[in-house]
């Protein structure tokens, strides 16, 4: 940039202004030639434009609901990961299971960028999302029931007394064979 | 892909954590000494014979009070070779043969052997038996041959025997099986064959037989009367008089059998001292010409003049030890005499005819803390210029053994840490600028060339001289014996109670003594007349407040052997060795109870049970006895009377009435009692948890997320009693006679919690009991194998608690205080296992928290230590344990328990005449300390789950830093080039 920059202060010669002007409003220096309404063109555009718009967001919310869909297929990969890794706590079970875990609160927090592209004021993407959501609250059970199969969740009474110190005794006796 | 990437380092990385995780916890070679230290001791020296040929110059055999024969070096007084007998084999005189025999008679006599000197292997072994029982008399007589063979003459058992001292073959015998016939002295005169046996028949005769000492001829026989009788031993004064006391001790007898006819002659102590009172004694010694007799406190020197005529040599009223005679050359005998004076010995060395001459005079400079000198045995060589040098070997009041020559001390040995009754601990001081660790701390270019080394090595570059070095560097590390704590706890002192009443302060880095005091309260004194040390006890652990106070123990000890006789307190500052304070006390010390209370200086609260059940409260306080009043109606104790078979409980009642109106003693009464049926239970032994033991968690948890709630009580006794039949040794019962009872009771309420008998197994009983398991050890006499069983208790009362969200919001009361008369619902589970080993103790690893998993030690009959994991000791062990329990860790069934050789905690070593083993925890939870003690000592470290929370010892630490260092490089390196990089793409 600053190369451009540099070569442009050095001076203008010329320019082009290929800018199109045809939409402008020449109403007040030109007048329109005889038979031309703006009007008319303008709607005609519009028409155009419309239908592509309507293309567009179909388009968009085909695609909107394919990426609400993509997890899906994440999730078996997931499961049959899961199901590889065995129901024995060692590192790659671990692993395995606090990616689950992670890849779909990570996407959950990323909801809005994904759609980001495909939104739009025609676009209904509450579905794609929800889907998308669902599909990822999944994901997250999954993980959560893994982590549970592993016995990473303190579901069980042992969890919550394993650490429990032993009962203290009222009264003290000692004694013996005398010495 | 990007998953695969993810997970491979992973996958390597568990790889080696259970490559690392194997189950045997070894040792290298070059990691011996690094943690561990071993000391070799023979303990208090009975007998000392000096080898005169030349092969052994330098040698002294000595027997000793721990049943050892030993070989020392004269010159620095190391142990070339060292057996130790059985206690049942009992060392009665040791002497040498033909030059290159040691001899000794052991077993009441009854066992003679020869073993060759200079490397201490058995050349044979004879059983000499006898009509009775009897003293026994060895004699290596040098001119004594029979057919060219060397004879041995022993008296043992009523019998005389002629042994060859090349192959212990008994040559000949002779019974002396007159029944009142109590031998005194076996005579051999030098320079005939006869030999002399006298002795006392009836208490008032004296007898004499003269023997052919070539054929056990009886040549004569003579007897004369004494009408008064006659008091304890003879003295040999000549090879034909010997001197002994009437039966009052007052009238001194030379009693000479010249050419077989016998002739008496009496004199009066009084006559020779005329302060003379009360009755002497002889002190027994043989130094032809002169004896020595005790009476009150002095020492009285008695020379024997022509025919029986006495004199005295010398009075003295020092402490007096003095040595057999040492014959000179021309028939000349030497002794040596050694007295007291203040802090100082004078040795004598004199000839036997010539008492006002001394060969040698030395003062020498003893520590006080040796005490007495016991035992004097000379030894002599030849100097440069043909004159008579003079060595003198000394055993001390603490048992110890020191070699003089030349007015100096050349050696000691402390050989009274053979023989240790009891052990406690003390934390060292902390690290201030007060206290002065500077002595062990090297210089800096000693540290520098330390760290060059030791960097040579990890890269190695270190030559074989290196390597040693840097071992022995390691080896002597400073760092071990500093006399500060340390972070890990590792460094301790190891206070320790000897038999001679001698206190030591062992340093755990490396063995050294920090101190030794000999306790004045344990000092033969007019109102206590044989004091005995019994036990250590914790009397002051300061740690939270009263930081500045020095950690104190309690040592009790008693007067006299006899239950009753009254008590004496000692309390030893640990960090010192200086004696605080010592009480003797009015009352009998039956027994020491340590409460769980400290007052507000964290000194422990202790009750003293005397012989009448009166509890007495120490310190006398009226802290102490406030916060004792406050608990007053929750204490108990129990007394276990093994004689008669009965435990009793008792309580305490209210303050003592009658002849001591003291508000610090309680009298007492019984609660209950559990009384064993006398024909058919005996109890032989009993065990309980340690008092300090700390126990992490209360729940076990099993397979599947389950959870068993332990036991866990300190009021737990463990009794076993087995068929008095039994009692006797292994195999002297049929199964069908024998069976052993193991009992369970709470020593509160006196409830038996279990209670199991093992039919056919017979004793002795080791035991261990720690959190709520109990390990015993018995024979089974059907299967002709040592067994290990084990209980484990388990609350099935608090089995209900398993509400999650109880247990999340905090609503049960697994914590609350218990109290004992609530009725447990107690369930047991128990598996016995055979075991290959007989055992001689067993003690189990102790850690901080207690979270570690725990590790059986088991002292071996090879006088080894085995840590065996206390998983192999799972009742829940099953042939095939499910998957579940397979992940649990238990391990599948089987009839014994293995034994890995790698798992000797004593590796090569061997602890010598094992008696106990203690351990100790450290700061760091993994880590246990462990102390073996018998007539060796044995000090390791133990981790029995492997060192978790510390780097290991053997960690690369210089791998670690050079990887470190490369990787700063390289990120430095990398992060110039790309900068350059960069400002080329820009110039581009």
């Amino acid at each position: 940039m600053e190369k451009g920059k540099g070569v442009m202060g050095s001076g203008r010669r010329w320019a082009v202004d290929f800018s199109d002007n045809s939409t402008a409003p020449f109403s007040r220096d030109i007048p329109n030639p005889l038979g031309f309404t703006r009007a008319s063109v303008d709607q005609d555009d519009s028409t155009v434009s419309r239908q592509k718009k309507d293309a567009e967001s179909n388009w968009k919310a085909q695609k909107a609901w394919e990426v609400a869909q993509a997890p899906f297929k994440n999730l078996l990969m997931m499961g049959f990961m899961m199901w590889m890794a065995g129901n024995t706590v060692h590192l790659f079970s671990i692993g395995i299971t606090f990616s689950a875990l992670w890849q779909p609160i990570s996407a959950l927090q990323g909801v809005g960028k994904v759609f980001e592209p495909y939104k739009d004021s025609k676009v209904e993407l509450l579905g794609p999302k929800l889907l998308f959501i669902a599909l990822y609250l999944g994901g997250l059970a999954l993980g959560v029931w893994k982590l549970n199969t592993l016995g990473l969740l303190p579901t069980h009474a042992s969890d919550w007394v394993s650490s429990l110190p032993p009962a203290q005794e009222v009264e003290y006796s000692g004694g013996g064979i005398p010495l | 892909m990007a998953i695969r990437s993810f997970f491979v380092p992973f996958l390597l990385f568990g790889l080696y954590f259970y490559s690392s995780l194997s189950p045997v916890l070894s040792l290298y070679e070059d990691q011996v000494g690094l943690m561990d230290w071993h000391q070799q001791y023979i303990g208090k020296v009975k007998q000392a014979v000096f080898s005169t040929q030349k092969t052994g110059r330098r040698r002294v055999i000595v027997s000793t009070e721990e049943n050892v024969i030993a070989s020392l070096d004269l010159r620095h007084g190391e142990i070339f070779w060292r057996h130790l007998l059985g206690s049942d084999d009992v060392i009665d005189g040791i002497d040498i043969g033909l030059g290159k025999y040691v001899i000794t008679l052991s077993s009441g006599g009854s066992i003679l052997r020869s073993w060759n000197l200079p490397d201490g292997q058995m050349v044979w072994e004879s059983y000499l038996q006898g009509p009775k029982h009897s003293k026994s008399f060895l004699l290596v007589p040098t001119n004594l041959k029979i057919e060219k063979d060397s004879v041995i003459v022993v008296f043992s058992n009523g019998r005389l025997h002629a042994v060859s001292c090349i192959d212990g073959e008994v040559l000949w015998k002779k019974d002396f099986e007159a029944e009142s016939f109590e031998v005194q002295q076996v005579i051999k005169p030098p320079g005939s064959d006869l030999i002399y046996v006298v002795g006392f028949a009836a208490s008032s005769q004296f007898e004499m037989y003269q023997i052919n000492g070539r054929n056990g001829e009886l040549l004569k026989h003579e007897s004369t009367t004494f009408s008064s009788g006659f008091l304890g031993e003879v003295s040999l004064v000549s090879s034909e008089t010997v001197v002994a006391l009437d039966s009052t001790g007052s009238i001194l007898l030379t009693i000479s059998f010249q050419n077989g006819e016998i002739s008496f002659q009496q004199t009066p102590i009084s006559n020779l001292y005329e302060h003379f009172s009360g009755p002497a004694i002889i002190i027994p010694s043989s130094v032809p010409g002169i004896f020595a007799i005790k009476t009150n406190a002095i020492t009285i020197f008695i020379r024997v003049i022509g025919e029986g005529m006495l004199e005295v040599a010398e009075k003295t009223n020092h402490e007096t030890a003095i040595s057999d005679s040492l014959p000179l050359s021309e028939g000349q005998q030497a002794f040596a005499l050694i007295q007291h004076a203040g802090s100082e010995i004078h040795l004598a060395v004199k000839l036997a005819h010539d008492w006002d001459g001394n060969l040698l005079k030395e003062s020498i400079k003893m520590n006080q803390q040796r005490g007495l000198v016991h035992k004097v045995f000379i030894n002599n060589y030849i100097r440069t210029d043909k004159s008579h040098g003079f060595r003198v070997l000394i055993v001390m009041e603490d048992h110890s053994l020191l070699l003089l020559q030349q007015g100096t001390i050349v050696w000691s040995r402390e050989d009274g840490l053979a023989s240790i009754i009891d052990v406690t601990t003390s934390e060292l001081p902390v690290e201030r600028d007060g206290v002065s660790v500077a002595k062990v701390e090297h210089n800096l270019f000693e540290w520098l060339k330390g760290h060059m080394l030791k960097l040579k090595g990890t890269l190695m570059l270190a030559s074989p001289e290196d390597v040693a070095l840097i071992q022995s560097m390691r080896l002597k590390s400073s760092e071990k014996s500093k006399m500060t704590r340390d972070h890990n706890g590792f460094r301790k002192l190891l206070i320790v109670l000897t038999r001679a009443g001698k206190l030591f302060a062992l340093h755990t880095g490396d063995g050294h003594i920090v101190w030794s005091h000999l306790l004045r309260s344990l000092h033969k004194s007019e109102p206590c007349q044989s004091p005995i040390g019994l036990n250590l006890y914790q009397w002051q652990v300061p740690h939270h407040h009263a930081m500045d106070e020095n950690p104190s123990v309690l040592v009790v000890s008693r007067c006299g052997p006899s239950s009753d006789a009254p008590g004496v307190l000692s309390f030893i500052d640990t960090y010192t060795g200086n004696e605080l304070s010592s009480l003797s006390l009015a009352h009998a010390v039956a027994q020491v109870i340590p409460l769980p209370y400290t007052d507000s200086t964290e000194q422990r609260l202790h009750l003293l049970i005397d012989s009448d059940k009166h509890a007495h409260l120490y310190p006398k306080t009226s802290e102490a006895l406030s916060i004792f009043k406050r608990e007053f109606s929750n204490i108990y104790w129990y007394s276990v009377e093994g004689h008669n078979g009965i435990i009793k409980g008792h309580a305490l009642k209210y303050e003592c009435t009658g002849k001591v109106a003291d508000e610090f003693c309680f009298d007492t009464r019984e609660l209950w009692s559990v009384v064993f049926p006398s024909e058919s239970e005996k109890i032989i032994a009993t065990v309980t948890r340690k008092l300090n033991e700390v126990v992490h968690t209360q729940a076990k948890v099993i397979a599947d997320q389950d959870v068993m709630y332990k036991y866990i009580s300190k009021n737990l006794l463990f009794v076993v009693t087995v068929a008095p039949k039994g009692c006797g040794e292994i195999g002297s019962v049929t199964p069908e006679e024998s069976w052993l009872v193991a009992y369970l009771i709470d020593t509160v309420t006196g409830r038996i919690l279990h209670r199991v008998t093992h039919h056919g197994a017979q004793g002795p009983v080791h035991a261990v009991f720690s959190e709520n398991w109990v390990v015993y050890h018995y024979f089974n006499l059907r299967a002709h194998r040592y067994e290990l069983s084990v209980i484990e208790l388990y609350d099935q009362s608090r089995a209900d608690n398993k509400d999650v969200w109880k247990l999340v919001l905090g609503k049960h009361n697994l914590t609350s205080p218990i109290s004992l008369f609530s009725r447990p619902e107690v369930i047991t589970k128990s598996q016995s296992y055979f075991f290959t080993h007989s055992v001689k103790a067993i003690a189990v690893t102790s850690t901080a928290k207690g979270i570690t998993s725990k590790q059986l030690l088991i002292g071996t009959i090879g006088d080894q230590v085995l840590a065996l994991d206390k998983r192999f000791l799972d009742p829940r062990r099953s042939v095939n344990p499910t998957q579940a329990e397979k992940e649990e860790g238990i391990i599948p069934l089987t009839d014994s328990l293995p034994i890995i050789p790698q798992s000797y905690v004593t590796h090569a070593l061997r602890v010598e005449g094992l008696r106990g083993i203690i351990t100790v925890p450290a700061k760091l939870e993994s880590t246990t300390l462990v102390f073996a003690h018998g007539v060796d000592l044995f000090f390791t470290q133990l981790a029995p789950s492997r060192t978790y929370d510390s780097l290991t010892e053997d960690f690369n630490y210089a791998l670690l830093l050079i990887t470190i260092v490369a990787l700063v490089a390289a990120i430095f390196v990398t992060w110039r080039l790309s900068e350059r990089k960069e400002l080329q793409e820009k110039w581009r």
